[in-house]
């Protein structure tokens, strides 16, 4: 298992060195100077060319990757804002833990109603339930998360004035945000746990379960429950990544001050330098959440375990 | 979405050319497939839904009352009447019209983005499947890297760095999707390269490509249609949420998500000018689910339940 767990985390290191040159690609090829960018336009060349040297920005491209990478490990200097100066890692820090905060309040919900809706389906297949979590789950997989968050402010705090439509501070604020966000996991989640319980109510050892005599009960929750979770979790973990990429949409809707409405005001402000470190944050966020996934699914799945024993 | 359409992948292609049942009427395997579509009520009602939408992209000219950049600032925020069906935005602009424009923004972007992904990762998915060895390693690593930034954030990645615009819009969402259709045509590809047929077109000495072209692509395409037509829905809902973000179409060009987004800041009081492109957008994406799932159940018998 310590195997398996070492192996999977260097794993970790080419992917993400790999996600760091896409995204310094990316900024590489954008339009404008970050010299010129960070000095203003005041900046004499002079100045501009000194400070080139100084931040490595005046070698070739794979040389200025090398630094950017040995700069980022070393020091966790990844760049700094063109607009506020200040190093990016600085400005995502102070907003990372209301996203991180939002997309697990989302996957919570997901998770706690989108299983048991899954299972349910799944025991009274073809019912009137299992028919409309169906429908139900199909419209929330085809709802633009922007348009679900208007919605929910256009219902509950412009007409029913329950519950304010932006601000991240108290659990109320927080309710809207995290449902409009959840919408399209609990579909995918139910989705995925119908089927995974209908392929393993099928499955030899439930049959042999239900002969000995077991109670329906147990052979449900128990027997058939265990193994249907696996490909749940994968997803689980899954969901996690797409709701860190989904909080993006949501907190600008609702006002929140999180890394994905830092993105989008940089996007606006041409400050790449802050796009650029908030995905590179995403990807690594998400890389990490679905090795901890992985890990979790050996500890369940023993078939994973034993080929690491 | 994606991990239910792996699992069709492995035995699609007998079915598709299985010997139908002695008595019963010979069909195309084409025929096949839609005849199994046909039973199901709701793939029907998606595919009826995106060949309107198809339509009103087409003839969008013809069918719009009015253009959709005519402004009429003595009528802005009308509600819905019988001058503006939909009602006006907020330049007195007729909401209907704009819907009606928008619908071939939207399916240009989602078909020419599926395209594009399908194009660039199906050609490296073959290769990979086909090849193996290092080329295999060193096109699914670079994938893998890839898919380990979600699909949305890749997007927004690439659209910020190309700027705004259509063209634009279509490659960032085009590229972000590529891993998905690179893996699935990798699996395709891998399980039908070992089949007899494929051993049988090298033993009379066909080229490495007439192999792929002719025999390996039109046998692993049952997943491939599968995963593009959810793709088109996911490639609009990407694409929806760039313009929201005003990475994508600027206006005044009509595009669902930047009409949304123009009417956000008017919800209050005018609600209707987010409510109809979100409609849109939603029916349109429920359509092409609805279509997906109906495809993937008549590609594969086996798997409905």
């Amino acid at each position: 298992m310590i195997r398996y767990v070492i192996r999977r985390i260097l794993f970790l290191i080419p992917v993400l060195i790999g996600v760091a040159f896409c995204v310094f690609t990316l900024l590489y090829l954008t339009p404008g100077d970050p010299a010129r960018m960070i000095l203003g336009d005041m900046a004499t060349e002079e100045a501009i060319r000194e400070f080139r040297v100084k931040e490595g920005l005046d070698g070739p491209f794979l040389v200025q990757f090398g630094n950017y990478i040995y700069k980022a490990v070393t020091r966790g200097d990844i760049g700094r804002s063109y607009v506020t100066k200040r190093p990016v890692l600085d400005e995502i820090m102070t907003v990372f833990p209301a996203t991180l905060k939002l997309s697990a309040f989302a996957i919570i919900i997901a998770i706690i109603i989108g299983m048991p809706c899954g299972i349910l389906s799944a025991i009274k297949q073809y019912s009137i339930f299992d028919t409309l979590t169906m429908i139900f789950a199909m419209v929330g997989l085809s709802m633009p998360v922007f348009w679900l968050g208007l919605l929910l402010i256009l219902y509950f705090s412009v007409h029913l004035r329950w519950l304010p439509s932006s601000g991240f501070d108290t659990f109320r604020a927080m309710i809207l945000p995290s449902v409009a966000l959840s919408a399209q996991s609990i579909s995918m989640i139910t989705r995925m746990t119908r089927s995974s319980m209908l392929e393993v109510v099928r499955a030899d050892y439930i049959r042999t379960a239900r002969s000995k005599g077991q109670k329906e009960s147990v052979v449900i929750w128990v027997h058939a429950l265990h193994n249907a979770l696996i490909p749940v979790v994968t997803l689980c973990g899954l969901q996690f990544g797409h709701l860190l990429a989904g909080a993006i949409l949501t907190e600008s809707i609702f006002a929140i001050p999180g890394v994905g409405r830092l993105m989008v005001e940089s996007i606006k402000a041409r400050d790449y330098p802050i796009v650029q470190g908030g995905v590179l944050f995403v990807a690594i966020t998400f890389s990490v959440v679905n090795l901890l996934v992985d890990l979790l699914y050996a500890y369940i799945d023993p078939r994973i375990k034993a080929q690491y024993k | 979405m994606n991990d239910t359409v792996e699992t069709t992948q492995t035995n699609s292609a007998e079915t598709l050319s299985a010997p139908l049942s002695p008595g019963r009427k010979k069909r195309s395997p084409l025929g096949e497939v839609f005849f199994r579509l046909k039973r199901s009520p709701l793939a029907m009602f998606g595919l009826t839904v995106i060949l309107i939408l198809i339509f009103t992209a087409i003839f969008a000219d013809v069918l719009s009352p009015y253009p959709y950049r005519k402004q009429d600032l003595t009528r802005t925020f009308e509600t819905p009447s019988r001058d503006h069906l939909l009602g006006t935005d907020e330049f007195g602009r007729d909401i209907l019209s704009r819907l009606i424009y928008g619908a071939r923004v939207s399916l240009q972007v989602g078909f020419i983005a599926v395209g594009i992904a399908l194009i660039v990762g199906g050609m490296l998915g073959a290769a990979a499947g086909y090849y193996g060895g290092w080329i295999d390693n060193a096109i699914m690593r670079v994938m893998d890297v890839l898919l380990s930034v979600p699909q949305t954030l890749l997007a927004i990645a690439i659209a910020a760095a190309l700027g705004p615009g259509l063209f634009n819009l279509m490659i960032a969402v085009g590229i972000a999707a590529v891993p998905n259709y690179a893996r699935i045509v990798r699996g395709s590809v891998l399980s039908i390269r070992e089949m007899e047929f494929v051993e049988a077109a090298r033993a009379v000495g066909s080229s490495d490509l007439r192999i792929i072209l002719k025999h390996i692509i039109p046998n692993s395409m049952a997943p491939i249609i599968v995963q593009s037509t959810l793709g088109v829905a996911s490639a609009i809902l990407n694409a929806a949420g760039l313009s929201f973000i005003g990475l994508g179409i600027q206006p005044p060009y009509p595009e669902w998500g930047a009409m949304l987004s123009g009417g956000r800041q008017y919800i209050r009081d005018y609600s209707h000018l987010t409510l109809y492109p979100g409609l849109a957008i939603m029916f349109t994406i429920l359509a092409l689910n609805f279509l997906g799932d109906g495809l993937r159940d008549a590609l594969d018998p086996r798997l409905k339940r």
